[in-house]
């Protein structure tokens, strides 16, 4: 079991209280973010789909990396890693 | 025997002469041929293919241009005396093997030979443009090429102002505007390009005149049209570069669809509250080729996921940050140099002041500039998104 540091975007700070930055445990991407999921509820939606897929709009980097690239949510997570939420985001008009 | 006579004499026993036509059989066989004339004589015309360095910058310039010390080097002036001074400086510097072109110029044009007008910067340039020409890496080269550059803006808001802004005080020679919107007095908490004065203006109409005061020599080309697939291969024909400063997924998907057939580079900015996305999207990058915004992003989010900054607010110097530094990625593209964007997403976040870098590679799967796949056509792109499910 790994800590590491979940960064927030601003759009789903609303699911954790304003928070930007959250520290989790778990081995693996997606351990961390059903930890993520079980303490912020509504959360982990946002981020998978039904299915427990990512959604296309929203990345995940483990450090500079999107684990896309490296195991999906099966990406191990080292100690001390920094797991970012990146979502699309595209302007002004509503 | 005067002072000046006897030198030209010590100088004609050391740098070897030759003629007009012997100097273009070199310079065609790869020896260097150097212009040391002052600007105001190369406007007049200069062999093609020449370096014009003026001899006062000579030593300090030319390794740029000849890096290679064992490489032939010609250098000409007007009558072939001056050059002569000239190839003993550069004899002195290192260079093995240095020929003086005997004649110079006027012999040079009186044979026949090959020579261009070269665009040169007049005086009112030279003033304007003069810390740029201090940079070795812009130089009086970069800043025509600058100024024969053709760069497109979608959006004249938030992303755009900056962006237009700066690429017109860089003399960015056209600029291209796509809006149809009007200025609005809550545009102005952010859109730097529009003035108090001219609400109900169209943007495109408030930009061309900003843009002018800033820098009458920049040709403004608007389109106050809104983006769609029956236009946008019209909008973006025959332009370097594209900045997107766009405020919708609808747009940004087409812009990218766009940029990808046509193949131009397409510098990304985007925007939410207090934070910023940047990179530049080129898949027909030669020797480099980098992801299309659909590699990033293979879908939009759904449009009740989709909070926009005009129902979340965002803080207004944010797009002044993230279209400036579209700006300075779009300048890097058309000086060719630096390291784009490509291939990298930048993240800014105000409130913690911190830009992170991520790694976005191209996806071998994506739907329109994976190689090999053929263009699937412009789509209804409302559709499109409003569909979107994730």
């Amino acid at each position: 079991m790994s800590h590491a540091t979940v960064r927030i975007p601003t759009p789903l700070r609303s699911f954790t209280g304003g928070a930007d930055e959250l520290r989790v445990d778990g081995r693996t991407v997606g351990e961390a973010m059903a930890e993520l999921g079980r303490a912020h509820a509504g959360l982990l939606e946002r981020i998978l789909d039904a299915r427990g897929e990512l959604r296309p709009f929203v990345r995940l980097f483990v450090g500079e990396d999107d684990v896309r690239h490296l195991d999906g949510l099966d990406t191990a997570v080292a100690e001390g890693a920094v797991i970012c939420i990146v979502p699309a985001v595209a302007g002004g008009r509503p | 025997m005067s002072a000046r006579d006897r030198r030209l004499a010590e100088l004609r026993a050391r740098v070897p002469e030759v003629g007009p036509a012997e100097a273009l059989a070199l310079q065609r066989a790869g020896a260097a041929l150097i212009d040391v004339r002052e600007p105001d004589e190369v406007a007049q015309g200069s062999p093609s293919g020449a370096e014009r360095i003026v001899r006062g910058f000579l030593e300090l310039r030319v390794e740029q241009a000849v890096a290679d010390f064992e490489l032939p080097v010609l250098v000409m002036c007007a009558g072939g005396v001056r050059s002569l001074f000239a190839a003993d400086d550069l004899l002195r510097l290192g260079y093995r093997d240095v020929r003086s072109v005997r004649g110079g110029f006027n012999g040079w044009k009186s044979e026949g030979l090959p020579f261009e007008v070269p665009r040169t910067l007049g005086d009112a340039e030279r003033e304007r443009y003069g810390r740029h020409l201090l940079m070795p890496e812009v130089g009086e080269e970069g800043q025509i090429r600058l100024l024969e550059s053709r760069v497109l803006l979608v959006g004249a808001g938030g992303l755009g102002s900056p962006a237009a802004l700066y690429l017109a005080a860089a003399g960015v020679g056209t600029l291209g505007v796509v809006d149809d919107d009007v200025v609005e007095r809550s545009n102005l908490q952010r859109q730097i390009l529009h003035a108090d004065d001219r609400a109900g203006t169209s943007k495109v109409e408030s930009a061309r005149r900003t843009l002018a005061g800033l820098n009458p020599q920049v040709v403004v080309e608007g389109f106050e049209e809104r983006l769609t697939s029956a236009n946008v291969e019209r909008l973006f024909a025959g332009w370097d570069v594209v900045v997107d400063g766009s405020d919708n997924f609808p747009t940004r998907y087409l812009v990218n669809d766009a940029c990808v057939r046509l193949g131009l580079p397409n510098v990304h900015g985007s925007i939410y509250r207090f934070e910023g996305q940047i990179t530049v999207f080129h898949p027909s990058r030669e020797g480099r080729p980098g992801p299309c915004y659909r590699c990033l992003y293979p879908e939009p989010p759904p449009p009740e996921l989709a909070p926009s900054c005009a129902e979340a607010g965002v803080l207004g110097v944010l797009p002044g940050v993230v279209g400036t530094l579209e700006a300075v990625e779009t300048v890097k593209l058309l000086l060719g140099i630096g390291d784009p964007l490509i291939g990298r997403l930048l993240h800014y976040d105000a409130l913690r002041q911190r830009f992170t870098e991520f790694k976005v590679r191209p996806d071998p799967r994506c739907p329109v500039c994976a190689p090999g796949v053929e263009f699937p056509g412009y789509i209804d792109y409302q559709v499109f998104c409003a569909a979107a499910t994730g």
